[in-house]
Formats: structure tokens, sequence, C-alpha cells
């Protein structure tokens, strides 16, 4: 029988990263994971001999660089390249560049339209000081506002003060990010469809809303509240594929002393008179610790890991109507080339960077309109990228890698579970939306693997496929988030903690979930405050 | 001519009419400017068709400020009512649902959701009392904490499950707590009449708190409502002049002196308060080379597309919905049988199209009122969603297929009414900008949302009622806390005005 001082459920990269934090503190920590290889939704995985597949999340900007730094990330062998821009292509043979550089991108607009060319300078100062805001609040533990605790009072004024500094304008627009549409967003900016349609995407990536759904405008947010290098809101792949996140962090808590056990699924956590002290693996063996941890989502965790017994049932009701809803797929493809998009011609640097289909607000909201009658969409939604271009070490040489995120895809059709043929079908509806903008796609193909929510949710085990372990909507965001009195990182038991992205501040690989959950252990335990804490880099 | 002390207020809607009273009551001499043959703008009786009286657009009251009733003592000034707290009545064909609050009337409910609405209605009332509160007050900083004060007194559960469905759509949180496909239908109603929101959208929680009042008819409709408001103004001293319609505000060494009616007939004033919808008091009225040019944008944006059209039937008698019994026909009809039939009518309006088969909420107020139709004939007044301002192909096209669309759907539930027919009419969103004169035809002066809301409303910088030029000040409902007949726009801009001619003497600035 062992003891540990820590047991962490769960290997992605939220759990590794409070493993790691706990484990440089000084804890015994061990982290149980499920599966054969660790890494949740940050992996790389070889499908097909020779291909690295980045099969689930794909692109990295959101991990944050205190959290890279602090755990030491670089040498441990993490690598974050930059890609360079995007572009949406039209129905008509011509596309719009989004280029790193400000001044080309102006000027690919202003080819569009004259005054969106103008209006994307005020687009981009409005939308960076949301960002700004919100990024101090990343590597910070949300307060109860229900409490009257020193603390919380303490982190309200914090919070408070940050939102005055604002000035009054500003702090207006603050409050309408979460309430309004993407949709509406744009149009008080820009007037070209196309324009609009380029930026709109990053408003329903990953969630059950449409384009025109009151609370998609926060979703932009969280796509670009990140960083490359400094450069807020650039993305960029981690070299060797998603993988090398997990890996890296892998790399850190074993280099403090940690351990990762694979191939551990856990039964149940257990608990008694009201805190917890272990868990038993499916295989029947129990592992002793105070304090238990939690990566998944408060479904798993509340209503599978805990009996429901051991907690009140309040928190049982709040973790059924925890809104997790599967919404997105992805097809992985390895290519025998590079495909041609003709509206770039050959060599264009666009083509390094993501490529998106829809050109008009219509034919988003169309797509969710799909979903909701309970199907993928006809006309998706791709956020189509070729990691080979900028990481060579993902494919043979002159082969390629197409990673393809497809919005929207239920975790159900029409309340029945996905059929192989049903999964053909959806294969062939993306590879027609890809065809119709490269029409040697289609003979380059050497394999394509298909993940609806189903896959994303029995292999990563994200409950219904959801990428972020929850809805980005203000009721889960923030002091919400899993749920009300419990965005603490503390679970309902003592010794009981939550640090996946179904806690603050949400899902894509930021790591931030479990850095503040291992500060919250930390300060319970009353050790040094290793984690960092606030915002280092403006 | 000039006139010390005087003023102006643009609109004789409800807003500028109460504006006024409480104006005339401080002792302020006061001159309302309507623009129509008659006060009231959208709270009026109006006779469309010979003998037949409806309330348009708005027609039934709920929201309405107990304070100002009681302060402008209305009641004294006429405001009377043929009904008071109105049943909604859901027409199926195994018999109709019958809500009255939080009790199911009629209709096949199981128990557990007889006690889930008896949870969700209470939930609903605790957190619209906190909203009415606000309501009453100007959105300052020090209202602000009153405010989060308010949420506070919530209590813990309280304020922490306000907090959190807040910005939630109505069909999950129905979904989660309810099985019944009419209940849910008739709650969801609720959260999108009158803004172009779906169940799935996003606040529609936050909207449905808007509704969570009593509805009343006025006896007499709509029209006794802002009738009683002008007598009570007019007692008090104001002055109203009716067909006055003022083509601009006159802006002199940067403040606004007085305004130009169309008739070029200029009125000076120390103070212009504006009833008009902030479009048409910024930039139509003032003009936006008046305004810092990030202001006039913010204005230009502020949503303004109606998406709710208006239908007026003259019947030669009573018609029969399916289910309803006879004695419940008087009450508010609602067609919204389950939360899907309601998303799929809201679809279209997203692309700009209306529902081929649309929402309604329906009042027979006839049958409480009869002096609104000739004897033994009645009226049927309904709202008809969804009905996108800016429809694809017009509204000269549009509207004969959305009358016929929304006659479809009423002979479904009221085999034979079409027969009953004798005049009938459809005002769609262009039809109700041009009638009313409001931009985009949105009787709420602007979407309820979350983002159009208390300090936001129309936009930062003009929310607490005074412009950012001097001398200029909104009323309506463009203004916190927006739309309905609820008048607390009116007192609020009453508040402000007098401060501010406090702060600088009444004639001071001519």
């Amino acid at each position: 029988m062992t003891r540990y001082d820590v047991i962490v459920i769960g290997a992605g990269h939220n759990g590794l990263t409070t493993a790691a934090f706990l484990a440089k503190s000084g804890l015994k920590a061990l982290v149980l994971e499920r599966k054969p290889w660790i890494g949740g939704a940050a992996v790389s995985r070889e499908l097909h001999p020779g291909w690295i597949y980045s099969n689930c999340s794909y692109v990295c900007s959101l991990l944050r660089p205190e959290i890279y730094r602090g755990l030491d990330l670089a040498r441990h062998g993490l690598q974050v390249a930059p890609y360079g821009g995007g572009v949406t292509f039209t129905r008509d043979g011509d596309y719009i560049g989004g280029y790193p550089d400000k001044d080309v991108r102006r000027r690919e607009y202003a080819r569009h339209n004259e005054r969106d060319a103008d209006a994307y300078l005020r687009y981009s100062r409005d939308t960076m000081r949301q960002c700004r805001f919100i990024r101090s609040l990343l590597m910070r533990t949300p307060p109860d506002p229900a409490s009257l605790r020193l603390r919380d009072l303490r982190e309200l004024a914090h919070l408070g003060r940050e939102f005055v500094k604002l000035g009054p304008t500003t702090m207006g627009d603050t409050i309408r990010f979460y309430s309004m549409s993407i949709a509406d967003y744009l149009n008080e900016y820009f007037e070209s469809d196309l324009v609009k349609a380029h930026h709109a995407g990053s408003g329903i990536i990953g969630t059950a809303l449409g384009v025109h759904s009151p609370g998609t405008a926060y979703v932009l947010l969280h796509h670009y509240m990140g960083d490359v290098d400094g450069q807020v809101g650039s993305w960029g792949f981690a070299r060797g594929g998603m993988g090398a996140v997990s890996n890296a962090l892998a790399g850190a808590l074993r280099a403090a002393g940690g351990e990762i056990r694979a191939d551990a699924p856990v039964a149940r956590i257990l608990a008694r008179d009201g805190r917890v002290n272990g868990v038993v693996l499916q295989n029947g063996d129990e592992l002793y610790s105070d304090i238990v941890i939690s990566s998944l989502d408060p479904k798993r965790t509340f209503l599978k890991l805990l009996d429901a017994g051991d907690l009140d049932a309040d928190v049982v009701r709040k973790a059924r109507e925890f809104r997790i809803r599967g919404s997105s797929g992805k097809l992985n493809i390895a290519l025998d080339g590079l495909p041609s998009f003709p509206a770039l011609g050959a060599g264009h640097p666009l083509v390094a960077g993501d490529m998106h289909f829809l050109d008009t607000l219509e034919r988003f909201e169309r797509a969710y309109d799909d979903w909701k009658a309970g199907t993928w969409s006809k006309d998706p939604y791709l956020d189509l990228l070729i990691p080979s271009l900028t990481d060579p070490t993902m494919t043979p040489p002159g082969k390629h890698y197409m990673s393809v995120f497809v919005q929207y895809v239920p975790r159900e059709l029409a309340g029945r579970d996905w059929t192989d043929a049903d999964r053909t079908a959806f294969r062939e509806t993306v590879f027609d939306q890809i065809a119709r903008y490269s029409p040697d796609f289609r003979s380059l193909v050497l394999h394509a693997e298909v993940r609806t929510p189903q896959e994303l949710e029995n292999e990563v085990g994200l409950t219904e496929g959801n990428i972020f372990q929850g809805e980005l909507t203000f009721d889960q965001l923030f002091f919400n988030r899993p749920f009300p009195g419990y965005a603490q990182y503390r679970g309902p038991l003592r010794g009981m903690y939550l640090c996946g992205s179904a806690t603050h501040p949400g899902g894509g690989v930021m790591a931030a979930p479990g850095a503040n959950a291992a500060r919250e252990v930390l300060r319970d335990l009353r050790r040094p405050a290793i984690v960092p804490q606030g915002w280092s880099d403006d | 001519m000039t006139e010390a002390g005087r003023i102006v207020i643009v609109g004789g809607g409800h807003n500028g009419l109460v504006c006024a009273a409480y104006l005339a009551r401080a002792g302020r001499k006061v001159l309302v400017l309507e623009a129509a043959d008659r006060v009231g703008g959208a709270a009026v009786t109006r006779e469309f068709a010979p003998g037949f009286l409806v309330s348009a657009p708005a027609h039934l009251l709920y929201g309405f400020d107990a304070a100002i009733e009681r302060e402008l003592r209305l009641a004294k000034h006429g405001l009377g009512y043929a009904r008071r707290g109105l049943r909604t009545v859901a027409p199926g064909d195994a018999g109709a649902l019958i809500l009255d609050g939080a009790d199911v009337v009629a209709g096949e409910v199981s128990a557990a959701d007889r006690a889930a609405l008896v949870e969700y209605v209470q939930r609903q009332r605790r957190f619209a009392a906190v909203l009415a509160r606000q309501n009453g007050r100007v959105p300052t900083p020090w209202n602000l904490a009153r405010f989060a004060l308010d949420i506070r007194c919530l209590g813990r559960a309280g304020m922490r499950e306000l907090l959190r469905v807040g910005t939630m759509n109505l069909h999950d949180l129905l979904e989660d707590r309810f099985e019944s496909a009419a209940l849910k239908g008739a709650l969801a109603l609720d959260g999108v009449l009158g803004a172009k929101l779906g169940p799935r959208s996003g606040q529609t929680f936050f909207t449905s708190l808007q509704r969570a009042d009593a509805h009343s008819l006025p006896r007499g409709g709509m029209g006794a409502v802002t009738g009683a408001l002008a007598i009570a103004a007019r007692a008090a001293g104001a002055e109203i002049r009716v067909a006055s319609p003022v083509a601009s505000f006159v802006v002199s060494s940067g403040r606004v002196s007085g305004v130009a009616l169309e008739s070029g007939e200029e009125i000076a004033a120390d103070a212009v308060v504006s009833n008009l919808d902030p479009k048409s008091t910024y930039l139509r009225l003032l003009g936006a080379r008046h305004l810092d040019a990030e202001f006039a944008r913010r204005v230009q944006h502020f949503r303004t597309d109606g998406c709710v059209a208006k239908l007026h039937l003259a019947l030669d008698g009573l018609p029969e919905f399916r289910g309803v019994p006879a004695d419940a026909l008087g009450e508010r009809l609602i067609v919204a049988p389950d939360c899907g039939y309601v998303d799929a009518a809201f679809d279209p309006a997203k692309y700009r199209e209306f529902s081929p088969q649309p929402v309604l909420e329906i009042t027979l107020p006839s049958i409480h009122d009869p002096a609104l139709a000739p004897a033994g004939r009645h009226v049927l007044s309904a709202i008809v969603q969804y009905a996108p301002y800016d429809l694809a192909g017009g509204w000269d096209e549009g509207r004969k297929g959305l009358f016929d669309a929304t006659l479809a759907v009423l002979e479904r539930h009221a085999p034979g009414l079409r027969s009953r027919i004798i005049a009938a009419e459809l005002l769609a969103p262009p039809d109700l900008e041009r009638e009313f004169r409001i931009t985009g035809g949105h009787w709420h002066h602007g979407e309820l949302a979350l983002d159009q809301f208390m300090m936001l409303r129309p936009v930062p910088g003009a929310a607490q009622y005074a412009a950012p030029v001097d001398g200029l000040y909104s009323c309506g409902a463009g203004c916190h806390p927006g739309g309905g007949v609820m008048g607390n726009a009116g007192r609020n801009a009453a508040r402000v005005v007098l401060a501010a001619l406090r702060r600088a003497p009444a004639g001071g600035a001519a």
C-alpha cells in the first residue's frame, strides 16, 4: 500500500501542470491516466506510418508564458513556432488574407472594402483592450461574489480596481463583450460580409452556438487572448505536434520526482466523513492520499467517480445541469504532397496559415441550424491547417499532414449514435468542402482519421466531446465555472480539488486551470506559493 | 421668442407625458410637442375599421410603475382596468393549457412540472423585483452600487443563481427543469416576445424577467393610459401641442437652446427633453455634426430593427379556439406549442425572412371592454413574431405573405375564424416605423438586451438621460430601463432634468 501526498486523475495538460507544480514544491505526486498514452487532448499520435497527427488539439497560443517559464518547458523540449496568418476563400474564386503584417493586411482588406480596412484598426484596438483585461485574470483564482471572506472581498476589490482603470467606455464594452453575439460585434465595425465572415470563426469554434447567438463575442476573445513569443493573438505549432506540450509537462513533473501511471483508469474516489482519502482503480488497486485532484469535467467527477451519497443533492443537480455539448469534429489527413489552392497560387505564404471557407455570416448561421436539427453541417466551417509546412518533422519528406477542425458536429445524430456510414458521409462532406477550393486535394489523400464528438468522448474522456470541457458562456465562466460556489478549484469534499478545463479560465491548451488549482492546494497546505500568479507579460 | 425656464418635451408618448407631468408638478413650465394628431405614441387606442378600436402597437399593460400611477393620480384622471391579471392560455387539441402565474389551472401537466413551475415563477418574481427596483433609478455609479446591494440581499444562493442564469437562454433552463412541451413553449414565449431572439439565444432568461409582472387590459385600450397621463400633465400645468412635428433642435454656442418645428416656428427652451428613439434624437434632430464621432458611431449601431408585426382583426362574432373554454377566451392566448416551434419560427428571421409559422400572442379585448367594438362584434389583436424589419424582398411583397401565414396558423387553432373577419390590417415593422415614428419600428426603441441595458442604454455617455450636448435630455424607451409601457424612463429623466436645472438656475443660460 502506497501513500501519496497528492493524486491527480487524468494526465491531460492541466492534470500534468497541477502535478508538476505540486511535485516541484516537494510533494509526492502521482498522476493516473486511463489510456496507455498521456496527454488527454494534447497528443501527437502516429496513426498512419510516418505521419504524426496532432489528432485532437492542433495549435498552440493560449499556453500561459508564466507556466512555460515556471516549469521550464523549453528545457523539457517544448518549442512553439508561430505560423503566418489566415485566409478565407470566397465562392467566386477570390480570397481575403489575414496577413500577420499589419500594413499588408490593411492593403488586403482595402482591396475588398476601403472602410473596413480603416475599421480593422479600431477593431483590433478595441479587441486588444479586452484581451489585456482578461489576460490579467487568467492566472488568478476567481473571487466568490457571494462570499464575505476577506480573501474574496480583497479579490473583488482588485477586480473592481482593474475594471475601473479601463475607463467608462471600455468598461461598458467589457460588459457588452460577455453578452453580445459575434455577428452584432462585427457589425459594429465592418461592412463587408466577407470581412465579417473572416473574423466570425473564432466566435463559434468549439461552441454550440451560432454567430447570431448572444455570448459568442466572448468566445472570440477566448481565441485572441493567447500569444506566441509575446505576440498577443497569434498562434503557433508545438514542434512535433501537441503531444510535445504534454511530454514537456510530463518531463517537468518527472524531473521534480513526480510519477505518472498510464493505463490505470480510476473507478472511484474514496471518501469518508466528508473527506477524500484516495482512489480505487478499475483493477481494484487502492491508492491513498489526503488530496485527490480531478482534471475531468464535473459530470465525470461528480456523477461517475463520486458516490451521490457522499454529495449534497444541490451539487449533483448542478453537475447534471452543467452544459457541455459536443459541437465539433476533426479530420486528420495524411497527404502525398502539397495540395494546390488555385485562388492563392503556388508558393503563397497564406497556405501555411489557417484556411477557412465560409464567406458570409449566413453560411455560418445555417451551419449552426444543421447542428440544432441534429446533423453535421452540410456546408461546414473548417479551420484547415497544414502543420507540416511549418514543422517538417510531422511527416516523411515531401509529404504533408493536414489538420481539419470541423464545426458543427453533434454528439448524436437526431438522438442516435454515429455509425460507420455516418462517419464516411461526414468525411465526404468535409472533403467536398475542401475540394471545392483545392481540386487536387482528393487525389493526394493517403489516410484520413475521422473524429466526431463520440471519438473525443470515448478516447479522450471529454463528455459529449466538448473540446472546452463545458460551454464558454458567461453562466459557466469565471466565478460560475464550473458552477457557483465551486469556482475556486475546491470540490465539495475536503481534500478534493478540480483542475480541468471545466474550471476558470476554461478550455484550450492554456494550463492555467491546472496552475491555479496547484496554487490553491499549496495555499491549503500552507506551503510556499511557487505557482506564478497574475500577469507578467505586459 | 425666448421664454426663460421653459422645458420643451419632444414627443408625447407615455414617457414624454410622464416626464412632463413630473416636471410640471415641480413647478416648471413645460411644453410637450407631439407630431401626431393626438398624444400617446405607441400606447394609443386607434380605430382601424369603422367602430373597431384596438390598442396599437402595445396591447397589454405590464410592468407599469405603480409609483407613477399613484403619484400622478391616474385613477382619478380616468385610468381604469377592464381586466387585471390575465391568465395565459395555450390552445390545444387535447384541451388548453391555462396558467395563472405559478398555478396550472388546466392542462395535462405532471406533478413534478407543477412543482417546478412554482419554483420557477417564484425565482422569476424574486429576480424581477430586483430589476424593477433598479428600473426606478437613474443608472449612476451610486445606483449601480445599490443594485449590487439588492442582488446581495437575495442571499448567497439567490445571488449565485442570478449571476449564473442572468445571461442564460430559456431553452436550456426549461429543458433542465420541465417535461411538458406546452409548458416549455408558453414559458419560452415570454423570453422572446418583442425581441429578435429565439429560445436558444442567450439572455432570454433576462428578457423573460421583463414579463414576470401580471398583464392587464386598461379600460378603453392602451390609449386610456396615455390619456390619463395627458390629463395629469395638463392638470399639473403642462401645455401639450399636437400636430407639431419638430424638424430639428436649435443649437447655439454648443448647447441645445430650443427646437425648430417643421412649420418653421422656433421655440426657445432652457432644456429640451426628447422622447424619441436615440437615432431620431441624436442623428436626425440634433445631427451627428454636434457629436463626438465615436458617440455618433455608437448611436448608429444601437440595434433598433424591429422583429414584430401586429395583426388587427375586426370580427363579426367570437371565434372558438381549440380546447379553450368560452370563459377563457378573453385571456392572453398564445400560439407557442413548444420550444422547438418557437425556435423554428425564429430561424427565418436570421436570414431576413418572416416565420412561415409565426408565434402569436393574442388578445380579444372587446370581451372585457365592449366599447371597443360594435355590439356583438369583436376585436382581435395579435403580436406576430417573427417579422424582421429588413425583410429580404421588402415588406410591400412580404406583408401579404405574413398575413396569410398568420391567418393559416390562426385558422388552425381557431377553425372558422377566417369567415368571421370583417376588416383586417397587418402592421409590419416599417408600418410601425412610419405610423409611430420609431426608427426601425422597434417598439422598445431598440433591442432590450444586456448589451443595451442600464448604463449601456442607449450608449455609454448618454445612459443617464443627459445627452453629451448641454441642454438636451432623453426620456424615451431608448434609455434605461427600456421599452414596454413602464413609465420609468420618463420619471427618471424628469429627476435628472430637475437636478440639472437646479444646478444651473432657470434662465441662467438664456
